[in-house]
């Protein structure tokens, strides 16, 4: 790391969609590489059925508000939340949206965008609850700001004991997640 | 919830669940409370680790009311105990506090607060800030109050709360609000049993030979013993004004001081950093105990900057005691949000910014 890394994520979709989790795996991955780290979840009315979201904050120094209003990338899993989000990113920033379920997908220019078929492409893994770590694959990839074996030990801590036989399909929905990113960025440029 | 190897003693960790894990290991050995959010996690906390302490009590109680008896009644026999809730929780609590501060019991309660007045709203809210410092019950009596603004400080407070509160027999609050509860961040944590267990002399678990009995009241029919009393209690908050702490970033030069509390503090360390950047000279001093409020602090500020903005996440409760501190020497400004809204950085940069356009117009 040359300079000093400061990376604001907002991830935001529909409850059950898995956004917390996705953020508290950053979170938990990037304190595994010894960053300062801070999540803050969404929990107010909204949840009750709606929208849920959390902000992460990543950085190489001390954290001073973890309220932030500006994004560095957002991840964004619904419709009300492009239309809530879309315009808190900041320029040059990155914006990662669920293909499947974005009717009216987002039209800035000064951002770059990448629509992932991540619940297409869990259903062929035969497990549409891994659709945000496809998510996060991507992510990952536009901006490596965590190793990908701190994400896996922090699936280990993240994932209750019952669950944690599924952390081989969650590294598979990583890896398939990095190469659709390399893939729509390739699409984007070419087009 | 806590995600983490459970040994390492560096976790990625909830405000709630930080702070139940700091008071174990501070040697909690009673806790009671009633769900509420955005604290319910404490409960939910120790009632999962409960199996592990053997001999500590967890206790849900039927209402905060009863709850807060109960608190009275351990500290009563020199338990370590804690209580939790939120705002409308809390004040139910305000008669037994009152009781426990004329009794002179200890006890350590966190008030995880959400936004009002009534049963409001579950968001985060600083608008419990006259009824922590000024009192919160009837009669002239004073907690300790403490307002973390990290996950670390929700752990580290309450080691300093049950230091405090037993080394002055008075109750100590843990002032904190919901975003501070709900969020996670990277904790250290203390060694369990690092705190050291009091001898509780107040405590009435028998009468040996060797002294009087402990008697545990706040009832003194005759006003002449009551006035004693208060006394007595005066001086305690006396002797308190030298646990004041507080912290100053940038405010050497500073023209403008920012004043904020608890989780207010970092989103205004964020504006100062804004603000520099646009070239205005803007400090900030944080209250860490809210009583006893670092008054001298701000006195001495007062003598070299030109203006102060309270920042706060309610109608302006600090407002007049920071205006006491600055005793007319400079104005003092305030911008807030109520109900449950936060602040952005850069909203309070807006008011900033304008506050220094007005005295750079006044002074040209």
């Amino acid at each position: 790391m040359n300079m000093s890394m400061t990376q604001e994520i907002i991830i935001a979709g529909f409850g059950g969609q898995g956004v917390l989790s996705m953020g508290q795996i950053i979170a938990y991955a990037a304190m595994e590489g010894k960053k300062e780290v801070s999540w803050m979840p969404s929990y107010g009315p909204e949840m009750r059925g709606g929208t849920a979201n959390c902000t992460v904050i990543v950085s190489d120094s001390r954290i001073s508000s973890p309220i932030i209003t500006k994004f560095d990338t957002a991840i964004v899993l619904n419709q009300p939340s492009i239309e809530k989000f879309e315009n808190a990113v900041k320029p040059g920033g990155i914006l990662i949206y669920e293909k499947s379920t974005i009717l009216r997908p987002p039209s800035r220019k000064d951002i770059e965008v990448l629509a992932i078929p991540g619940l297409e492409e869990a259903q062929k893994l035969k497990s549409k609850q891994v659709a945000n770590m496809i998510l996060l694959g991507a992510f990952l990839e536009m901006r490596p700001i965590v190793k990908l074996e701190h994400v896996i030990s922090a699936l280990h801590s993240v994932l209750p004991p019952h669950r944690q036989h599924l952390i081989p399909l969650n590294e598979q929905a990583l890896a398939r997640g990095k190469e659709l990113a390399i893939q729509v960025a390739t699409e984007m440029v070419v087009r | 919830m806590a995600s983490g190897n459970g040994k390492s003693n560096t976790r990625l960790m909830k405000g709630n669940e930080a702070l139940a894990e700091a008071a174990l290991r501070a040697g909690m050995q009673a806790y009671f409370g009633y769900p509420i959010t955005p604290q319910t996690e404490v409960m939910e906390y120790l009632s999962i680790q409960a199996p592990n302490y053997p001999g500590v009590v967890i206790l849900q109680a039927e209402s905060e009311i009863a709850a807060i008896n109960m608190v009275h009644g351990a500290s009563g026999v020199g338990a370590r105990v804690m209580i939790s809730s939120s705002s409308p929780g809390i004040s139910l609590m305000q008669e037994c506090l009152s009781y426990m501060a004329s009794a002179q019991l200890p006890a350590v309660i966190v008030n995880v607060q959400r936004g009002g007045p009534g049963l409001g709203t579950i968001q985060p809210s600083q608008a419990d800030y006259f009824q922590a410092v000024k009192g919160g019950g009837h009669g002239d009596y004073h907690l300790i109050v403490l307002a973390p603004s990290s996950v670390q400080e929700m752990v580290d407070f309450i080691f300093d709360a049950f230091r405090l509160t037993e080394k002055y027999r008075n109750p100590a609050m843990i002032l904190a609000d919901g975003a501070l509860g709900q969020m996670m961040e990277k904790v250290t944590l203390p060694v369990a049993g690092s705190l050291p267990k009091t001898n509780a002399p107040w405590a009435t678990i028998g009468k040996p030979n060797s002294r009087e009995r402990n008697i545990i009241t706040s009832l003194f029919i005759q006003p002449e013993r009551m006035e004693k009393l208060n006394l007595v209690l005066q001086e305690k908050y006396n002797q308190l004004q030298k646990e004041v702490r507080w912290e100053e970033y940038q405010t050497e030069d500073a023209e403008i001081v920012l004043v904020a509390f608890g989780l207010t503090s970092r989103i205004c360390d964020k504006t100062m950093n804004l603000a520099r950047e646009k070239g205005l000279k803007v400090g900030l001093l944080r209250p860490i105990t809210l009583y006893p409020f670092p008054t001298n602090a701000l006195a001495k500020l007062a003598k070299h900057a030109k203006v102060f903005l309270t920042v706060e996440m309610n109608a302006g409760q600090m407002v007049e005691d920071v205006r006491l501190a600055i005793n007319g020497k400079c104005p003092v400004h305030f911008y807030g949000r109520m109900g449950g809204m936060i602040p952005s950085p850069e909203e309070v940069l807006i008011k900033v910014e304008s506050i220094a356009k007005e005295f750079q117009t006044a002074h040209a």
